[in-house]
């Protein structure tokens, strides 16, 4: 059998291939040949043919049936054997393959070897791909080459166990005394590799941090390390373009920063040392930077003095200056990090990161970005908006999302006009609109509503902004809206703040249907235009086409464009005597937190979002009944029904929940109508009970108001509990507990309940229509009462509920609220 | 460090030393799509990016990348100082070092690796010795009494 070719050989072969199938081919044939000279057992060759299949491995083809190999080349005696071998285990092996747990045994003999090279090798791979188990077993044999005086082997035991705490933590101790003296070491190598051990130790372990810092003293140690470093004259073995070590000292000034880290005594020695690194290193090379960077790190995490803090800052200030785009990159990461705790001193560089937003480098350009965002206050928001919209124009798309974001966000905080938030919010939509995320229309929307002044001149800019472009939705959407809701405003011609625009009616509703047909609009546009076209029958004169366009839509396929369009029609025919007021002008809109879980009202089977601050149109269909039956029931002007079912089901919009009501359907704020003067508006008559209104649980209600019992008859009793919502203190939040001591149970349930008119009020889904016997269990519901007006909270209850086969319906009034939970 | 590769602007692997545990499959998904996005960047942009949750430093030497991912903690401008030393080895190891050195000498390239870094980590911040170490290790492969027989 023919010697197997020699590596470079192989190599040299495989390269003249000229297409991959033919490297392939020739791979393939050096394989078997590879694998029939591993079944004969051939030891003479054995190391040259893994070393070829490594080759061939890493060009990308399979080697796994060489990893048995590598082991035995590791158990040869032959040094070659041992260097092949364990790089081959480098290469093949993980630790996931039972393979390598065989390397154990060879690993410590080699650690224990005659020669340090073989040893060098043995810590080398442990140290690299070492099992968990691995280190187990071998961790004392570690241990004991990190005490021995050859610096060689010293070096690599400390990296080794680095790699050994990583993996077993618990081992941590056991190398602690053999870091006694590691750093009265003069060899570069192991102080170096010390350090890394020393820093991975206080990393892992808040005790060793405290032990190194108190018994041992290291700071000082370090600092008197690092000194020598700088102080000392060149030492051509380290010099690297005039810095002595720079390796060594950027890990020591890590180190630093780990035990000068909320430790005012470890601090305050190092404060020297680093204003020395700091105005002494020579900033023209990489190198220098590269200490400079780290000692700012270590500076702004430390608890240094303020003239340091200020020495560091301005090295970022310099940093951002430097030519070299790596040094800027490095800056703007570091300003980032300490925007928050220095502003100030990060403030006087901001010209130069605003600058930065016009690199050509993405990550730069990112961080220039938030970096600005970071910086934006009320002194300076006219200038850096300037600089952020002009950013947001040229910039690439995948900025433009988080840019817009925080355009609007530093606009809401900081805007110095409503005129100019209105312009700024405009040019977003304008020239980013499509990449406006979505809880941004509903959070515009609410901005335009509150400022009143403006709303003629927003729907103005917004219908010139429709006219040139209908591609972007958000814009659309929120224009939409605006025209829906203002439009009066935009035909009549009046705007204080420009040059107002002649429009017509019907041209405004050419431009609304456009929208309806359009292939750009998205379905939630549709609904948007729809109802902004609704909204106009009540503030223009061209009711008929309106009427038209609604009768169109409602054989529409799109199922929610064509349930709003019947809708609609509904209230132009059935109900036109609700639509005013149902279609009147939004009051001014709560802030809410969007960010709230959803609550779901029960409505006959199906599901809405609610809202905190609610509104109560009358639905337009059977739950009306219901609802003129309450009023009826309760009759009176001075009472505002409320509808557990009220909204028909709309399917989850580009808006938040608060629009979702509030928006599509176009809803009066206000209080529906009187209802009908058929019924009477005499003086309700409630059978009221003996109500007490003594706190009937130990703990107290949140907000320390007391629960009290709002209703307690035939068995049934139930129990308000209070709390107060948050944000919004004018919200009460009450939670009813009914229980039922009767011997059955009371099944079907429900609660409604109704306020005066000043209050308004929303019931969300009970936890169950069943009152179990015997006080066994509760039904709980919750309340959310708003009381802007800070009246006296009245409250009129039905309770209906079918016990032992036969239905039962009682009314009740609740006067005994206690003043905390209105007040 | 979590790993380091070595790659032709072809996007040709000449060497890859990882300090992580990963499959094989693992490592080639992601050298594969790490070699796309450095090659795809152009020259004037900076050796630092975020590649999924990674820093990664990378340096163009001739024809050759390399390509370093390390941890949130670690000094990106003096990992290219790391890199830096690494090119000065080869150099004066080969003389003038080229791509055909690294490829022909693969397993010479990976015991300068093992003499300079161990776990990811500078062992020996001397040029010097880390020079001498190799030297002599070459001349204990010369010396294993089966003389002679080359790779």
């Amino acid at each position: 059998m023919p010697a197997p070719i020699r590596l470079r050989e192989l190599i040299r072969t495989i390269r003249t291939a000229r297409t991959q199938a033919e490297e392939r081919e020739m791979i393939q044939k050096e394989c078997a040949a590879i694998r029939s000279s591993f079944r004969e057992e051939d030891n003479t060759y054995r190391c040259r043919n893994v070393a070829k299949l490594l080759y061939m491995h890493m060009l990308g083809y399979p080697a796994h049936f060489g990893q048995l190999e590598c082991l035995k080349l590791i158990a040869s005696q032959k040094f070659t054997d041992k260097r092949i071998g364990y790089l081959g285990a480098m290469l093949l092996l993980d630790e996931r393959q039972d393979v390598h747990l065989l390397m154990t045994n060879c690993i410590k003999n080699d650690l224990n070897h005659s020669t340090q090279y073989v040893q060098g090798l043995a810590l080398c791979t442990l140290g690299c791909m070492g099992s968990s188990e691995m280190c187990r077993d071998l961790a004392g044999e570690v241990e004991k080459l990190l005490k021995t005086s050859n610096s060689y082997l010293r070096k690599k035991a400390a990296l080794c166990a680095v790699h050994v705490i990583r993996k077993v933590p618990e081992l941590m101790e056991m190398f602690l005394p053999a870091t006694k003296n590691l750093l009265s070491e003069k060899n570069h190598g192991v102080l170096h590799t010390s350090v890394v051990l020393l820093t991975e130790m206080c990393e892992r372990s808040p005790d060793m941090l405290a032990h190194f810092r108190k018994n041992e003293k290291l700071v000082p140690q370090l600092v008197r390390i690092l000194k020598n470093l700088i102080m000392s004259g060149y030492s051509p073995e380290h010099d690297v373009s005039g810095i002595s070590d720079p390796f060594l000292q950027v890990r020591i000034l890590r180190l630093l920063r780990i035990l000068g880290k909320s430790d005012d005594d470890s601090s305050e020695a190092m404060n020297d040392i680093l204003a020395q690194v700091a105005t002494n290193t020579e900033t023209s090379k990489n190198v220098g930077n590269a200490i400079l960077y780290e000692t700012v790190l270590t500076i702004m995490d430390i608890k240094s003095e303020s003239g340091l803090r200020v020495l560091a800052i301005n090295i970022l200030g310099r940093f951002l200056l430097n030519n070299d785009k790596n040094i800027r990159y490095v800056a703007l990461t570091s300003l980032l990090k300490t925007v928050q705790t220095d502003h100030n001193a990060v403030q006087r560089h901001r010209s130069t990161i605003v600058d930065c937003l016009k690199d050509l480098d993405v990550s730069i350009k990112r961080r220039a970005m938030e970096l600005s965002f970071a910086l934006v206050n009320g002194n300076n928001i006219r200038g850096m908006m300037k600089e952020l919209l002009y950013f947001l124009d040229s910039c690439d798309p995948e900025f433009k999302a988080d840019c817009a974001s925080g355009v609007f966000l530093a606009a809401e905080k900081y805007a110095p006009s409503k005129r100019w938030h209105i312009d700024t919010i405009m040019r977003v939509l304008t020239t980013a609109g499509s990449y406006v995320r979505d809880d941004s229309v509903p959070n515009l929307i609410q901005l335009i509503t509150n400022s009143v002044e403006m709303h003629a001149y927003t729907v103005q800019r917004l219908y010139k902004a429709l006219l040139d472009d209908i591609s972007q939705q958000p814009l659309v959407q929120v224009a939409s809206w605006c025209i829906g809701e203002y439009g009066d405003l935009l035909v009549s011609g009046q705007c204080e703040e420009e040059e107002p625009i002649q429009v017509t009616e019907d041209e405004v509703l050419d431009v609304l249907e456009g929208l309806l047909v359009s292939n750009l609009s998205t379905p939630v546009t549709r609904g948007y235009a729809l109802t902004a076209i609704m909204k106009l029958s009540t503030r223009f004169s061209s009711v008929n086409r309106i009427k038209k366009v609604v009768s169109i839509y409602g054989s529409s396929i799109d199922v929610e464009l064509q349930q709003r369009a019947v809708e609609y029609n509904a209230l132009f025919k059935k109900y036109d005597h609700m639509r005013p007021a149902l279609l009147e002008r939004m009051p001014i809109m709560e802030k809410t937190a969007t960010n709230g879980p959803t609550e779901i009202v029960q409505t006959n089977g199906e599901t809405e979002p609610s809202v905190v601050e609610s509104k109560h149109p009358p639905p337009v269909t059977q739950p009306t009944n219901q609802a003129n039956d309450l009023l009826d029931l309760l009759g009176g002007n001075d009472v505002v029904p409320v509808i557990q079912t009220t909204m028909p089901t709309k399917p989850a919009s580009a808006g938040g929940e608060l629009l979702d009501l509030l928006g599509d359907l176009s809803l009066s704020g206000g209080p529906p109508p009187a209802p009908a003067p058929s019924v009477p508006t005499s003086q309700p008559s409630f059978l009221l009970d003996g109500l007490s209104s003594q706190p009937l649980f130990n703990d107290i209600a949140a907000a320390g108001i007391p629960p009290m019992t709002a209703y307690n008859k035939n068995g049934l009793k139930i129990d308000f509990t209070f709390e107060r919502a948050n944000p919004n203190p004018n919200i009460a939040v009450i939670t009813i507990h009914a229980s039922n001591s009767t011997e059955a149970d009371m099944t079907d349930f429900v609660f409604q309940a109704a306020v005066p008119k000043t209050f308004q009020l929303q019931l969300l889904s009970p936890s169950s229509n069943v009152v179990p016997a015997l006080n066994q269990g509760t039904v709980t519901q919750v309340i959310r009462v708003l009381n802007p007006q800070k009246q006296q909270l009245r409250m009129r209850i039905k309770l209906t509920y079918t016990l032992k086969g036969s239905a039962v319906q009682d009314l009740a009034e609740v006067n005994n609220f206690p003043p905390q939970s209105w007040q | 460090m979590q790993f380091m590769l070595l790659f032709s602007r072809q996007g040709k692997l000449r060497l890859q030393k990882w300090y992580v545990p990963l499959s094989d499959k693992e490592r080639k998904k992601i050298s594969r799509d790490l070699v796309q996005t450095i090659l795809a960047r152009k020259p004037k942009m900076c050796s630092f990016l975020e590649w999924r949750d990674l820093k990664i430093v990378y340096k163009r030497y001739a024809s050759l990348y390399f390509c370093c991912a390390v941890e949130d903690q670690d000094n990106e401008l003096i990992t290219l100082e790391i890199i830096h030393r690494y090119v000065e080895l080869l150099d004066k190891y080969f003389g003038s070092v080229c791509e055909l050195d690294i490829i022909f000498n693969f397993e010479k390239a990976y015991f300068i690796l093992d003499e300079f870094l161990l776990g990811g980590e500078a062992q020996e911040t001397s040029k010097k010795n880390v020079l001498k170490a190799i030297e002599q290790a070459d001349l204990l492969q010369e010396n294993t009494f089966s003389s002679g027989m080359r790779c």
